[in-house]
């Protein structure tokens, strides 16, 4: 879906959602709230630029508005691929963002996230999977590598990881697959103001993905794992 | 006799770094908590899923550590290995140890569990800021055959410190990533010098990626390690605002460069060549008002 339409069928109340390159930015208003927006559109690669952008605008809204709730509106087909970017460290650059939103929510600003196009491996990593709330729609592609390269890099052919992806949820690309394993708490159907409001009074900052996993059934292992380490003599 | 962390294996890499005796392992062997992903895929498992964690000391002082065995699957994260490595934050954010240890080796995201890969991945940053949160130190060590890349390389960069050897690579995309998507004339993964002055350890440290850069020793690594937990951490806000400043003067000086050396040369490197042959001790002292940092 167009971020266009996105923005408008989440902030009915208004908003001021403008776009700098493929960057996004801006307000929007939905029912008593009024929410910081930052995103990315045209399925963007997140470079070093990018990235800091998003994390000047994370660090602005710590600034000048405290306890603001914070939507990203993930558009992105992943980090970079450029050597100039990987030679100016671009890890660093996702993790200085990542870590903004820690901040943020440290300081009481829920985050919500919306995958409203594509999201892929490391572009995604520093945003979107750092909300409170993580969210798609439902068309929405989510992937860390498509099936061809996959099949090249692990050596296992294509046909047999399309058989496989059938079946398990764990190497099969799509939004409803990390719904599943927890990824994604859920997805956005029909009025989007009215989930974002019912996302902003679900917030809460504990990291609860494998838990989910565990209890959606597609991921049950993480979970147990965990608490026997927690559990270890 | 030095032993080189390079050559390395986890288990030896811990032995080597903790007081002797002192490590205690989680999920040991007759645990057996392997992948059930790799049998469906008929794909051997690893008895330990490539990743050893416990508790120990160091210098005296109580740790907790994880360290990635490159050797299985080139250290890359699935879903049990991952979920090790948070048990290990998570047990950190409730027992306050002195810090916590990740000794990074790693490809990143395990393709054949692509998805919870990636969400491990998630959960290993959230974990290490949520350690760091709560007053414990994450130190993260690199300096093995695969460096750190992926998912991880992010997470590494979430941590308190990043120690590094000359030899330790860190970065995002691996080269053979870039030179798949872009082609060898974007960048050559096989031009080993290249790789280096683009995410090895020297360029780190002159970038400020790294905090510390140490020979390739177990023992120069512990000497980094004991220093680092003396000088615990700043999870601030200001200190944020001082890492952005940092990476924003970092595009802007260094963003037309085409090369490690032109950034080098920038940051008052003479001769860049002559970096790379320098030892570690000559390089540190060489590097004071001559890094990003």
């Amino acid at each position: 879906m167009e971020w266009k339409k996105v923005v408008e069928q989440m902030f009915p109340a208004g908003h001021e959602v403008r776009q700098e390159g493929d960057l996004l930015l801006g307000q929007g208003r939905c029912g008593k709230h009024t929410f910081a927006v930052i995103g990315t559109t045209n399925h963007t690669e997140v470079g070093a630029e990018l990235a800091l952008a998003m994390a000047a605008a994370v660090l602005a809204v710590i600034h000048d508005h405290p306890a603001r709730p914070i939507v990203f509106l993930v558009d992105t087909s992943g980090q970079r691929l450029r050597h100039r970017d990987e030679m100016l460290g671009l890890n660093g650059y996702m993790a200085h963002l990542a870590k903004c939103v820690e901040m943020a929510r440290r300081r009481g600003h829920a985050i919500i996230s919306l995958v409203y196009e594509q999201a892929l491996s490391g572009g995604f990593l520093a945003n979107g999977m750092m909300a409170d709330v993580c969210a798609a729609l439902p068309q929405a592609e989510i992937r860390v590598m498509g099936l061809a390269a996959m099949a090249r890099v692990t050596r296992i052919s294509e046909e047999r990881l399309a058989e496989l992806s059938i079946s398990s949820p764990v190497f099969a690309p799509g939004a409803h697959n990390y719904l599943l394993m927890g990824g994604l708490d859920a997805l956005w159907e029909g009025d989007l103001s009215a989930c974002l409001t019912d996302a902003l009074e679900h917030v809460d900052a504990t990291d609860h993905r494998r838990v989910r996993g565990l209890e959606r059934g597609g991921r049950m292992f993480a979970d147990p794992v965990t608490q026997r380490v927690l559990a270890s003599a | 006799m030095i032993h080189s962390y390079y050559e390395s294996s986890a288990r030896a890499r811990i032995a080597g770094l903790l007081d002797a005796d002192s490590f205690h392992e989680w999920l040991f062997a007759e645990d057996r908590v392997t992948s059930p992903h790799l049998a469906i895929l008929e794909q051997p498992a690893a008895f330990d899923d490539g990743v050893i964690i416990g508790q120990g000391s160091i210098a005296e002082k109580q740790i907790f550590i994880a360290a990635q065995e490159g050797g299985f699957m080139g250290g890359a994260v699935g879903e049990v290995h991952g979920a090790k490595i948070v048990g290990v934050l998570e047990r950190a954010v409730r027992d306050h140890p002195a810090a916590v240890l990740l000794l990074l080796e790693t490809g990143g995201v395990r393709l054949q569990e692509a998805n919870a890969g990636l969400i491990a991945v998630s959960e290993v940053m959230r974990a290490i800021l949520s350690a760091r949160a709560a007053g414990v130190p994450v130190i993260v060590a690199i300096g093995g055959q695969y460096g750190c890349f992926g998912g991880m390389g992010i997470a590494a960069r979430c941590a308190s410190t990043i120690i590094m050897s000359e030899e330790g690579r860190l970065g995002l995309s691996g080269p053979e990533v870039i030179e798949t998507a872009r082609g060898v004339e974007e960048y050559d993964s096989r031009d080993r010098a290249l790789v280096w002055r683009t995410v090895g350890g020297k360029h780190r440290y002159l970038l400020g990626e790294c905090d510390m850069i140490v020979p390739d020793g177990i023992a120069a690594f512990q000497h980094a390690i004991t220093a680092s937990i003396e000088k615990g951490d700043d999870w601030s806000l200001a200190a944020l605002e001082q890492e952005h400043q940092l990476l924003a003067d970092r595009v802007k000086r260094f963003g037309a460069c085409k090369d490690g050396r032109d950034i080098w040369r920038e940051l008052g490197w003479a001769d860049p060549d002559a970096l790379a042959m320098m030892d570690n001790d000559e390089f540190v002292a060489a590097a004071q008002g001559h890094r990003a940092k």
